[in-house]
């Protein structure tokens, strides 16, 4: 029973802990404040299993935590006046007792942590593997695995995440509110690359990416639940991955090959999801700031019906012409194009398309290839076998040869 | 990598246009920045609408317009980034008000601040 508990309580319980200690203690603590969660997950593994499971387990936990956390500083205290002081100072009197783990507090620090690990002044991949590990609670090894890489690599990483972030001093705090604009971007910045993270990912875990991508959207509503960053473009965001998520049953056939668009089940769509993503774009709409965020729900909106309409084309080849006036990426130019076509034709999307010269990169080769299609087939074909050569992954080489198959 | 102002001349196209018309070259004006943005080459832009229009003269002056003077008037700008001039003037060259007779497209440098230009 606890083998099924634990892990789940872990999920929920170790970000609260270590949230709530970390902005006790100061974020230089941080690895402390993660060290106590953890022991605190040790001690109920080593107490449940022979005096069982105690009525409150949430409880349990945090009076656990709350002792080693009194424990921590008695004994820093002993060992080393010194790093005793700069506890106190840096957290204006870290009184063990006083250490909140209300849910009130639990839910402020969350946010605050948020904030501190998604301040400007952290690298972006530092700042995902950190929002993982300590807003996620996702252990080393799902970390290593949804990144393809190794254990030790994330450890060095997140080491180095904190290090910026203690020599960086970033307070745990909402940002002032006329600050809060500008640090909500960042904060959005992140939570988008996550769930990008979990929904592109290369890995073959598909629990692990679609975890990913519910933890990205936990905490981009944490944000709608709070009146300070309740704002318009968090409502885009969420509604930009409820309708992303909604296509997670259609996307991977049973061997893992990805499914394109235009051959998805759409009976597999979770319409719930799509009904939550209309409702946030509609509140998305209020006030007059336009971020790419509300393009790009917009986008993924007119993806929510299959239909080839005239209307809908046209709609998205507007959102991206104004997505990448705001924001240009190699893929917004692409889907462009691709839009471009499907509202001008081929013929008028592929002298665009000439002019990309995006010539690194194989999904520019495949979408000339698609351009090239009944109009040349020799460049087409050129095309293709282009994008493979370029293309990383078996799955895309894959994908791309069955096209390629297609045309002879 | 410099960067380049087209600046867009024509008649106010209110007056001459259908609002289907006008709808019209709005999508192909957004096509057109659309294409441009595509290619990494946009950096900013604006219409600049024609009513409310003051110019201001000598002795603090204040008209209407500039349209008494002439027919074609500035009806907005975009700056682009482009290796040379040909580029930008390529860029230029797709800018709908060119479909309309005596419409202007003129192509400057813009000045980069180092003491140089």
């Amino acid at each position: 029973m606890s083998q099924e508990l634990i892990p789940h309580l872990f999920r929920t319980e170790f970000r609260k802990i270590t949230a709530v200690l970390c902005k006790h203690f100061g974020i230089e603590h941080l690895s402390v404040a993660e060290d106590i969660a953890g022991e605190t997950f040790l001690s109920a593994l080593e107490t449940w299993p022979y005096k069982g499971i105690p009525e409150n387990p949430v409880a349990w936990l945090y009076v656990v935590a709350k002792n080693k956390a009194k424990n921590q500083l008695h004994h820093q205290e002993i060992f080393s006046r010194k790093v005793a002081v700069q506890l106190t100072d840096s957290s204006g009197g870290a009184d063990p007792d006083a250490v909140d783990l209300s849910e009130q507090n639990i839910t402020d620090s969350q946010l605050q942590m948020l904030f501190a690990i998604c301040h400007p002044s952290i690298p972006a991949a530092a700042q995902i593997g950190l929002a993982l590990r300590i807003l996620c609670g996702f252990g080393i090894e799902e970390i290593a695995n949804a990144f393809l890489t190794n254990k030790e690599t994330i450890n060095k990483r997140l080491f180095r995440a904190r290090e910026d972030l203690r020599v960086a001093k970033i307070p745990i705090e909402f940002p002032a509110p006329s600050e809060i604009n500008k640090r909500l971007d960042a904060v959005l910045t992140t939570l988008y690359l996550l769930f990008s993270e979990g929904y592109y990912s290369e890995s073959q875990d598909a629990v692990l990416r679609e975890d990913l991508c519910a933890e990205a959207m936990r905490l981009t509503y944490q944000l709608i639940e709070c009146e300070q960053t309740h704002l318009p473009q968090v409502d885009a965001l969420y509604s930009l991955m409820c309708f992303h998520a909604s296509r997670f049953p259609a996307r991977k056939n049973s061997q893992g090959e990805i499914i394109l668009y235009q051959d998805q089940d759409a009976t597999l769509w979770d319409y719930g999801l799509i009904s939550k993503g209309a409702f946030h774009l509609k509140e998305a709409s209020r006030g007059s700031k336009l971020s790419r965020y509300h393009l790009e729900a917009g986008i993924a909106f007119w993806h929510t019906s299959r239909a080839d309409t005239a209307e809908k084309w046209e709609n998205i080849l507007q959102l991206y012409n104004q997505l990448l006036q705001l924001e240009y990426s190699p893929i917004a130019a692409l889907n462009r194009t691709y839009a471009l076509s499907k509202a001008r034709g081929k013929q008028e999307a592929l002298d665009e398309a000439e002019k990309l010269k995006l010539t690194d990169n194989h999904y520019y080769f495949t979408l000339l290839g698609e351009l090239y299609m009944g109009i040349d087939q020799r460049k087409a074909k050129e095309n293709f076998q282009q994008a493979i050569s370029l293309a990383k992954t078996k799955g895309d080489k894959h994908t791309l040869s069955k096209k390629l198959d297609a045309l002879r | 990598m410099e960067e380049y102002i087209l600046i867009m001349r024509h008649q106010d196209g209110g007056k001459v246009a259908s609002p289907e018309q006008l709808q019209a070259w709005m999508k192909q004006t957004m096509d057109w920045i659309g294409g441009i943005a595509a290619q990494n080459k946009f950096v900013s832009g604006t219409g600049l609408p024609f009513d409310t229009a003051k110019v201001v003269k000598h002795n603090n002056v204040v008209t209407n317009g500039p349209f008494g003077d002439i027919k074609e008037t500035i009806g907005g700008f975009i700056t682009v980034r482009a290796n040379s001039v040909d580029e930008a003037v390529e860029f230029a060259k797709g800018c709908p008000v060119l479909q309309g007779e005596g419409n202007t497209v003129e192509v400057r440098k813009i000045a980069k601040g180092d003491g140089v230009h």
